[in-house]
Formats: structure tokens, C-alpha cells, sequence
């Protein structure tokens, strides 16, 4: 048995995002990752502590480094990017002396650690792995074209983060595949969608998130599966006036990954809770169903004809050309 | 034609503040402009970010601390990822961003408001009130209706708690002892804005 794992929700798992945390437990616990609540946990800091202060968000952040460490977990696992580095931040920082004393003082207790932290992308993707979740399938994604959206700081900075790759992602992909959905080749993996700018400047965040969906679409995806909670609301919930900037009518949903996951795994509706999206998943599934259903079909008359032009039906039409 | 005395500008004291500040060796940038062409914000900067370098590099403090790009920097983390002299370039912008603060700038002031809204609702309730934030930003901001299109969506599929979701524990008092040791922090030279 590994060490416990701790759980770091963040804020807003606790909210808009609340899909996320739960499908994020559910798939944790099908699959076998034993996880436990870091104690009564606290803001990260997130973005805005950074840009304010580095102490004061290395305070924020190492708080909950404490109270990780004090209910005995030497790695935490959290489902928000933005979590995640800040929590990496604290952790990577607090090595450096002085940095470390003017946190101490603020927290006013000695800091902690090292304590790791990772995402929950990670957990899934290292201590179950594509071929475990394969086994686990019992209602394969078959033929839902996916675009998998990393979102900006996952995997970046490299030095960081220290997952996967920086330009190119693949965990989600794997994962993914492997529940039976059809990977879209997706080169905005790790653009920005103009993260918290949703407020205070609209027309950037308009601009950004209308970018990562036109390419979505120009790649043909059913669904755009998404790890982050801002990604998801700027492309979900804001997707009215994203549309509205863009001139564009793009109605493809963003489930979270998890929630996909979920799904293939057979678990429950109230382990996935999908009718929290804004834009509803079923009509992509939906759609998937009758293409699958129409190729079968297609497949099924050319085996019935004498063979003619065999190799050429054997390949497959890419979604992105 | 415009005569720029580059040694006027030159305020050698910034350049060691920033170098500091953000751990990072300035000298190293080479102008590849690699930075700039994986910034999906150029489009909205003032000056765009490869040249904020130059400007740190030359010690023009007073244009990098009153340019609009630090504050619209996201910290995507693209120009750091991709520096070919291993520059956090996302770290300096945050410094600058410091840096300004300290000085009173904040050309987008919407920016700077919702940073710190955002954190006077995590040293109120320990954790971040989403629906009080929105609702302080809204009236504060000036465009109170942005968002009020959301409301509908976001209330019939529960997405909005009325109440914050408060730590169980001592973490709500700790993290505005946090805050109030920030303030009151006699020696770290960025306290005074948060007051």
C-alpha cells in the first residue's frame, strides 16, 4: 500500500465547480486511489495572491502544506490547476531561507515540508493508468470525438509542474482513449481561455476562449473535456457571450474529464452530475451513438458485398484533416 | 524623429530591485522574441513582452511600471515555458506588477480591483465566497449587468451558494491572521496597498 494521499478540493470544487470534486471522487475511489480530506483547508492564494505578494501567497498556500503534513500526508492530490501550482510554489519556495522566514512569520508556526503536490490527473494517470481504466470499462465513450483541453498551467511551467509534457499532454488523451472515446488531434491543448479576466476584462477572455472553441470545431469534436474549473466556466457557463463576440454559434459541451471517466466507468448520475453543465452532454453522445451506429451499418453492407476495395474501407476517416 | 538618451532613463537601482525581486538574471535575454510570439495577450498589451524585458534590461522604470501589459499578463506560463535561457518571464511580469502596486499604478484598474476582491473575501471567510465576490465586483466595477445574463444558468443548476463554504475548523481566524500579519509586516516592502 502507498502513504496516504491527501485531498485538496479548492474553493471552487466547493461551488461552480462542485461536478468537478465529485466526479473527481467518484472515479477515485471506482478506481481504487484511497484519498482523505487535508483537514480544515483554506484558500490557495490562487492567482491574485501572486500577483499581490509572494510571501503572502506562499503563506496562503503553505498553510494548507501544514495541515496536510500535521494529519501525517506527504502528498496532496487537488483537482484545480491553479491549486496546484500554487501549492507547488509554496512547497518549491520555501527552500529558499528567507523566503521561508518571512512566511513562518506570517503563518506564525514553522513551515512545513516538503509535502508534494500533485493533480488528481496525475494520480489517475500514474497510479491507475490507461490500462487498469481500459479493464474497468463497462460503457465505452465509442465514437464520441474528444478534444482534450489541458488548459494553460498543468504542465507548465515544465520545471514546475514536472508531468507530462509542456507543449503536448497526453495523460488525459490516454485516459480517455482508453474509456473508448476517439482522441481528436487538438493543438490547443495548452493555450490560455483567458482565465480569471472573465470580470474585469470581458473582451479579453471573449477573445481567448472563442479561439479555443473554434479550433474544437474546425477539429471536429463532440466534446471539449476540460481539468480546470476556470477553463470550464469561461468555455460553459460564459459561452453565451462568448458566442455573442465571436459571431459564431458553437454549441459543442465541456464536460470535465472526470465526468467522461465516470461515465464509461458506468457509475451513477449523482457521481457524474452532468445536468451542472450549462451546455448538455447528451446531444454529443448522441450524435456519437448514431455515427457509430451508421458505420456499423455501412461496415455491416460492405462485409455483405463481394471484396473490392478492401484496404481503402479498413481506414478510418480523421475527424481533423 | 523622437531622441531617446538611453543612459538618462537608465535607473540602475530598479534593475537590481527586479532582478531580486524575481530571482532571475536579466541579463541572459537575448531578445529571441520568443516569449512575445507564444503570448496569446500581446494582442492586448500596450507593449508587448519581450520588449517589457528589454525595458527592465535598460532600467526605463517609469514605462515598465505604467504599462498596461503587466497587469493583463494572465501567467499563462507560455513565456516562461518556452525561454530559451531558462527566464521565469511569468515572475518578472508578477514583480512588475508588485513593483506597481507599491508605486500606486494600476492603469487597469478593473484588474487590479478584482485581485483584491478576491482576497478581501478569502481573509473574511478563509476561503473564496464566489457569489459574494461577484456580486461586490459587479457594483464595484461600474458594469453591474456584465454578468447578470449568468444568473439564470447558474442558479438553476445550483452552481450558486448563498452562504460561503467556511473551513470546519481554526482555518477561517488563521488565514485573516495571515492577512492582518501581512499588513502590519515592518520589514517586506510591499505592504502598504493592502491596507
Amino acid at each position: 500500500m502507498s502513504a496516504p494521499l491527501g485531498y485538496y478540493p479548492g474553493c471552487s470544487q466547493t461551488g461552480t465547480a462542485a461536478e468537478y470534486d465529485i466526479s473527481t471522487r467518484a472515479c477515485l475511489k471506482a478506481l481504487g486511489v484511497a484519498i482523505s480530506d487535508v483537514p480544515d483547508w483554506t484558500c490557495c492564494g490562487s492567482t491574485p495572491a501572486h500577483t499581490v505578494d509572494h510571501h503572502l501567497a506562499g503563506a496562503l498556500a503553505a498553510r494548507n502544506l501544514v495541515q496536510a503534513e500535521a494529519a501525517g500526508f506527504s502528498r496532496v492530490a487537488t483537482p484545480c490547476p491553479s491549486c496546484l501550482a500554487a501549492l507547488k510554489t509554496a512547497d518549491r519556495r520555501l527552500a529558499e531561507p528567507e523566503y521561508r522566514a518571512e512566511v513562518e512569520r506570517l503563518l506564525d508556526r514553522p513551515a512545513p515540508g516538503p509535502v508534494e503536490a500533485i493533480s488528481t490527473l496525475q494520480a489517475l494517470y500514474e497510479q491507475v493508468g490507461a490500462d487498469a481504466v481500459r479493464q474497468r470499462v463497462t460503457k465505452p465513450l465509442t465514437g464520441l470525438r474528444v478534444a482534450c483541453y489541458y488548459g494553460c498551467i498543468m504542465n507548465r511551467p515544465p520545471a514546475l509542474m514536472a508531468f507530462d509534457d509542456a507543449e503536448n499532454p497526453v495523460a488525459m488523451d490516454e485516459l480517455l482513449a482508453a474509456c473508448g472515446a476517439t482522441v481528436v488531434e487538438f493543438p490547443f491543448k495548452t493555450e490560455c481561455c483567458g482565465a480569471a479576466f472573465g470580470m474585469p476584462r470581458l473582451d479579453v477572455m471573449q477573445r481567448l476562449s472563442a479561439r479555443i472553441l473554434d479550433m474544437a470545431a474546425a477539429c471536429g469534436a463532440d466534446a471539449i473535456a476540460v481539468a480546470c474549473p476556470l477553463c470550464q466556466m469561461n468555455l460553459d457557463l460564459r459561452r453565451g457571450q462568448v458566442n455573442a463576440a465571436s459571431g459564431r454559434n458553437i454549441q459543442i459541451p465541456v464536460p470535465y474529464f472526470t465526468q467522461l471517466m465516470g461515465l464509461a466507468l458506468g457509475l451513477p448520475e449523482g457521481d457524474l452530475r452532468l445536468d451542472k453543465l450549462v451546455l448538455p452532454l447528451a446531444p454529443a453522445l448522441e450524435a456519437a451513438r448514431a455515427r457509430e451506429a451508421e458505420r456499423e451499418k455501412a461496415k455491416a453492407a460492405k462485409a455483405a458485398k463481394p471484396a473490392g476495395n478492401a484496404a481503402a474501407d479498413t481506414k478510418e476517416a480523421q475527424p481533423c484533416a | 524623429m523622437q531622441t531617446i538618451d538611453l543612459a538618462a532613463d537608465r535607473d540602475q537601482a530598479f534593475m537590481d530591485a527586479v532582478a531580486r525581486e524575481s530571482g532571475q538574471e536579466l541579463t541572459s535575454c537575448y531578445q529571441c522574441g520568443n516569449c512575445t510570439a507564444g503570448c496569446v495577450y500581446t494582442h492586448d498589451y500596450d507593449i508587448p513582452v519581450h520588449q517589457v524585458m528589454r525595458l527592465v534590461q535598460l532600467g526605463h522604470k517609469e514605462r515598465v511600471l505604467s504599462c498596461r501589459s503587466i497587469w493583463l499578463c494572465a501567467t499563462c506560463q507560455a513565456c516562461t515555458t518556452r525561454c530559451p535561457n531558462n527566464i521565469e518571464v511569468a515572475t518578472v511580469m508578477d514583480v512588475l506588477r508588485h513593483m506597481a502596486r507599491r508605486e500606486g499604478k494600476g492603469p487597469e484598474r478593473l484588474v487590479k480591483s478584482f485581485a483584491d476582491g478576491f482576497l478581501a473575501s478569502v481573509a473574511r471567510h478563509g476561503r473564496v465566497f464566489e457569489a459574494g465576490l461577484a456580486a461586490v465586483f459587479a457594483i464595484k466595477s461600474g458594469k453591474p449587468l456584465q454578468d447578470a445574463g449568468l444568473g439564470p444558468a447558474m442558479l438553476s443548476r445550483g452552481k450558486l451558494a448563498f452562504v460561503p463554504h467556511t473551513p470546519e475548523g481554526k482555518g477561517k481566524a488563521e488565514v485573516a491572521e495571515i492577512f492582518r500579519r501581512f499588513r502590519e509586516g515592518a520589514h517586506a516592502p510591499a505592504r502598504e496597498e493592502q491596507k
